[in-house]
């Protein structure tokens, strides 16, 4: 298995260069929303790792929130700007690669960005600035765009060989197993097919999650006691917050609404980047951290087979902390519109949004942290909405590949590679082809 | 939350409550203002039927609904419309992200609308509704002697009486939510079963919706013009210029009821029983109206007995599609699910469930949950019937062609109309499906990594499915807008507003 990893190189904007390094992004898309996978700049047609990358700047319209909210004085941060990439294998892999394509078109970007000049060590520089996620999700632990792409073109040719004869479709599942195993094989032969054996797990990565995995619940275990006995300061204080805390979610403007719009629904996936700031105080900074850490531990070692608890729409996510851990970024990847997005987020897993998100400013009124909060359809969209970001540019490696076909495409390829399924189990496996 | 008022009929346009079937003569007129006062006080006397249940049908109906642009053109003012919904205010083909997403691409794409596009905006629909041989004498009496001062004619659509049988020759307009007039509906966060009894406030501004929660709608502070309107259940001292209104969305659909019956004829080497079949897989519901898949031995919440026959059923009995294909057109439309699709009523189960470990195989619990998602349905059919034999013939030249004026209603355009249309209807990969789009309605044009939409898939009994490909586009988007429907009281408001 090829475990997935990512980056996020953020940077500082320096002064006066927002609008030209805007316009340098832009020029990597071939229409909006959708950037062209042969750009001049970041070729990201030829990293056959690369699952997705965003290029964006971080302007967050809702700074002054904690102004209206909490009378604070609105604070000066810098205006980054990030570079996002999920992609196969180790970074360090990724970056020699990254910076042996586009050593050009990365320099041009980031000549935008303080602290980087011309002449200065490229993937020295990357990997300082790269910013570790407090919670990833991916859809599928260990699935590699070369299984993807494998896959894909291993269900299209099955499909092929079915339209191609009525008779096929009369064989029973058995027999399609069998003729199928027997085709497929000789495609392989022709070199019209390729489906490469899962690599081998690298050694380091599987011991670090083991120990990940026996780690956090034994440290959840020696900090139990001391949990248990926090836990009723903890339901006061945070009781008398959430009666306390404003709502901020006005309707966003129109026009900002139909400019994040115009970069949406291009292909049958969409990408979402969302920034805020945390409410004040040191309550719920820890407990956000806190949550982060349980939230990734599952996403880790539990929701890493094609569900984030109900939901099958997201491919990879990542929550960022920013500016010690005032400010949160949230960046997605999810097949279908916005507003479906939003659906399972409210229908599916508000409780999942609410004990995240409730921690930063504005956020509709959750009720002891997991309820209410989403379950306000309407405030909720527009607090969404409000806070989403315009990702200037945005990179599929797989265009018009849900998260489902994926897992379908897998559960086409497992099972035509297992002669030991029982009937109930071809049976299921004939529905997906 | 407050109380729930009981609801004044009086003040609801009939539409809302009533589909007038036994009216079965309409015409639809798609109208600018000419001259705004005019058009004024023309709407502060217009007859305007109202929902209280009479002994008998009435003769005559007339209902009004208005464009974002035309409340403008009557004077609404800025700040008051934009307290309607962002579709409402942008409109229907109002920008490019919106009709990617309802499929008005291609062939569908407002620039070769008849109505509703660029430069053809109505300002106002005026409905009439009439009995048997009585439209053009209301007609008259509604518009009286001056109204060509008043109102230029976009387009006026007549409609044509085809018995509750739409152009393709399938019984249409069965499923329909029951709407929850006495409010006793009470939502809870997660319904186990599929209902069919939706709250009001999905259909009328001014209740809660399926949410509890009130849609967002004008709210205006108190002064001398707005006593004319309620005030806001949930915000007292505010009126409210939504409350026992809604949005009309309106599309007209031209079918091609010869491509429809010849494509299926093609597929079934003319084989009568095997084309009904087909046509009937497309529908998912046979000519008569019977839904393909079992019915319930349970009743389901909001379906009377009468329509049991035709509407107490779920997919649950046929996950696989094997009765009904997956893809089926009312599958798309109102796929029945519930807000934790397997879930059993105890707490580990729901929690199971809940942290998404209930899944067992591919596909499933990937439907949004339905009740959110509910249109009512008035819409009526136009042009001349077309039987089967006579569209397996070459069109004749002076066909005027055939379609549906589809008409929804409800309290938020995006999470109802266009959430359906968008995510259900047009999207290729409904419920883990690929390179499918609705059978009847998809415009079949090609999306990224996938170059077309046009498969339709059949799953068979023990084999793999049969995919028929190269499915044509047999409905095409020929017009269509976004109406605010307001209540009578709302109406005397906007007749009397930038006076």
């Amino acid at each position: 298995m090829i475990p997935q990893s990512n980056l996020m190189v953020m940077a500082p904007v320096a002064a006066g260069r927002k609008d030209d390094l805007r316009q340098l992004l832009l020029s990597m898309n071939q229409a909006p929303g959708v950037a062209d996978p042969a750009n001049k700049l970041l070729p990201f047609g030829l990293l056959d790792e690369l699952h997705f990358a965003r290029l964006l700047i971080l302007e967050d319209p809702t700074l002054a929130d904690i102004t209206t909210a909490y009378k604070l004085p609105t604070p000066v941060y810098p205006l980054y700007f990030a570079l996002l990439c999920d992609f196969d294998g180790p970074q360090d892999t990724f970056l020699t690669k990254l910076v042996g394509c586009a050593t050009e078109g990365l320099t041009a970007i980031f000549e935008h960005c303080e602290g980087f000049s011309r002449g200065v060590d490229l993937l020295t520089w990357i990997k300082q600035h790269h910013r570790q996620p407090a919670t990833s999700y991916a859809n599928w632990l260990g699935r590699s765009m070369q299984q993807v792409r494998e896959e894909a073109a291993l269900r299209l040719s099955i499909r092929a060989w079915l339209d191609a004869d009525n008779a096929h479709l009369e064989l029973s599942p058995l027999q399609l197993h069998n003729e199928l195993s027997a085709y497929i094989a000789a495609e392989q032969r022709a070199g019209r097919l390729s489906l490469t054996p899962e690599p081998t797990t690298p050694i380091i990565w599987e011991l670090r999650n083991i120990a990940h995995l026996i780690a956090v619940p034994l440290l959840l275990l020696l900090l139990s006691p001391l949990l248990i006995l926090y836990a009723p300061f903890f339901v006061i204080q945070l009781r008398r917050r959430e009666q306390a805390d404003m709502e901020i979610a006005p309707r966003p403007a129109f026009a900002y609404a139909d400019k994040l719009a115009a970069l949406e629904d291009h292909d049958v996936t969409n990408q979402f980047s969302a920034f805020g700031s945390l409410k004040p105080g040191l309550f719920r900074r820890w407990t956000l951290i806190f949550i982060l850490w349980v939230i990734n531990y599952t996403t880790r070692h539990i929701f890493n087979r094609g569900r984030l608890a109900r939901v099958t729409t997201i491919h990879f996510a990542r929550w960022v902390f920013l500016d010690n851990k005032k400010r949160l970024l949230f960046a997605s990847n999810y097949d279908g519109s916005l507003d479906s997005y939003m659906d399972d987020f409210i229908n599916k897993v508000a409780f999942g949004l609410n004990v995240v998100f409730s921690n930063g400013i504005g956020y509709p009124t959750t009720n002891w942290l997991v309820l209410d909060g989403a379950k306000d359809e309407q405030k909720f969209k527009y607090f969404i909405r409000r806070h989403e970001l315009p990702t200037e540019v945005w990179y599929n490696g797989h265009a018009g590949l849900t998260a489902l076909d994926l897992q379908r495409n897998t559960l086409i390829r497992q099972g035509l590679e297992n002669p030991g399924m029982s009937d109930s189990q071809l049976q299921q496996w004939v529905q997906l082809l | 939350m407050t109380k729930p008022s009981p609801v004044d009929y009086a003040d609801i346009q009939g539409l809302v409550r009533f589909g007038y079937g036994a009216l079965t003569e309409a015409s639809f007129l798609l109208l600018r203002i000419r001259d705004a006062a005019a058009a004024r006080s023309w709407l502060a006397s217009a007859p305007v039927s109202n929902a209280v249940a009479l002994a008998q049908a009435p003769d005559t109906a007339l209902q009004v609904a208005f464009t974002c642009e035309g409340l403008r053109a009557l004077g609404l003012n800025k700040d008051v419309l934009a307290g309607f919904s962002a579709e409402f205010y942008s409109g229907m083909s109002g920008d490019e992200s919106r009709s990617r997403r309802l499929g008005d691409v291609g062939a569908n794409s407002p620039q070769y609308w008849e109505w509703g596009g660029q430069n053809k905006e109505p300002h106002l629909v005026v409905m009439l509704y009439a009995r048997e041989n009585q439209l053009d004498s209301w007609s008259q009496a509604i518009r009286g002697p001056h109204w060509d001062d008043v109102f230029d004619l976009v387009d006026s659509l007549p409609t044509s009486n085809l018995f509750g049988v739409e152009p393709f020759g399938f019984k249409d307009g069965i499923s329909q939510p029951a709407v929850d007039w006495e409010q006793h509906r009470h939502v809870k966060d997660d319904e186990l079963a599929y209902g069919n009894m939706v709250s009001l406030g999905e259909f009328l501004l001014g209740y809660p919706n399926e949410y509890g929660k009130y849609t967002d709608r004008p709210l205006l502070p108190a002064s001398g013009e707005t006593s004319l309107l309620p005030p806001a259940e949930d915000k007292p001292e505010l009126h409210d210029l939504g409350r026992n209104g809604t949005y009309l969305v309106f599309r007209q659909l031209a079918q091609d009821v010869q491509g429809f019956w010849q494509f299926m004829d093609r597929q079934a080497n003319s084989d009568p029983q095997a084309r009904q079949k087909l046509a009937e897989a497309f529908v998912g519901r046979k000519q008569n109206g019977q839904p393909l898949v079992e019915l319930n031995d349970q009743p389901i919440e909001g379906i009377d007995k009468e329509d049991a026959a035709e509407n107490q059923f779920t997919f649950d009995s046929d996950s696989t599609g094997l009765r009904c294909p997956l893809g089926a057109h009312i599958r798309r439309a109102n796929p029945r699910t519930t807000d934790l699709p397997g879930a059993a009523d105890n707490v580990f189960s729901r929690l199971k469930h809940t942290l998404g470990f209930g899944e067992t195989s591919y596909g499933q619990d990937v439907i949004a949950s339905t009740r959110f998602h509910r249109l009512l349905r008035r819409g009526r059919e136009y042009g001349p019937a077309l039987s089967i034999e006579d569209a397996l013939k070459p069109a004749s030249p002076d066909d005027t062609g055939r379609g549906i004026h589809f008409i929804s209603l409800g309290a938020n355009i995006s999470r109802q109309f266009e959430f359906v249309q968008n995510a259900w209807l047009m999207s290729s990969k409904f419920a883990g499906l690929n390179g499918e789009s609705d059978p009847l309605l998809g415009n079949r044009e090609p999306i990224p990594g996938c170059p077309g939409t046009n498969t339709f898939s059949l799953t068979q009994k023990d084999a793999a499915k049969h995919h028929i490909s190269s499915v044509p586009q047999f409905i095409t988007v020929r017009g269509g807008a976004y109406f605010f429907m307001p209540g009578i009281r709302a109406l005397r408001f906007i007749s009397s507003a930038g006076q």
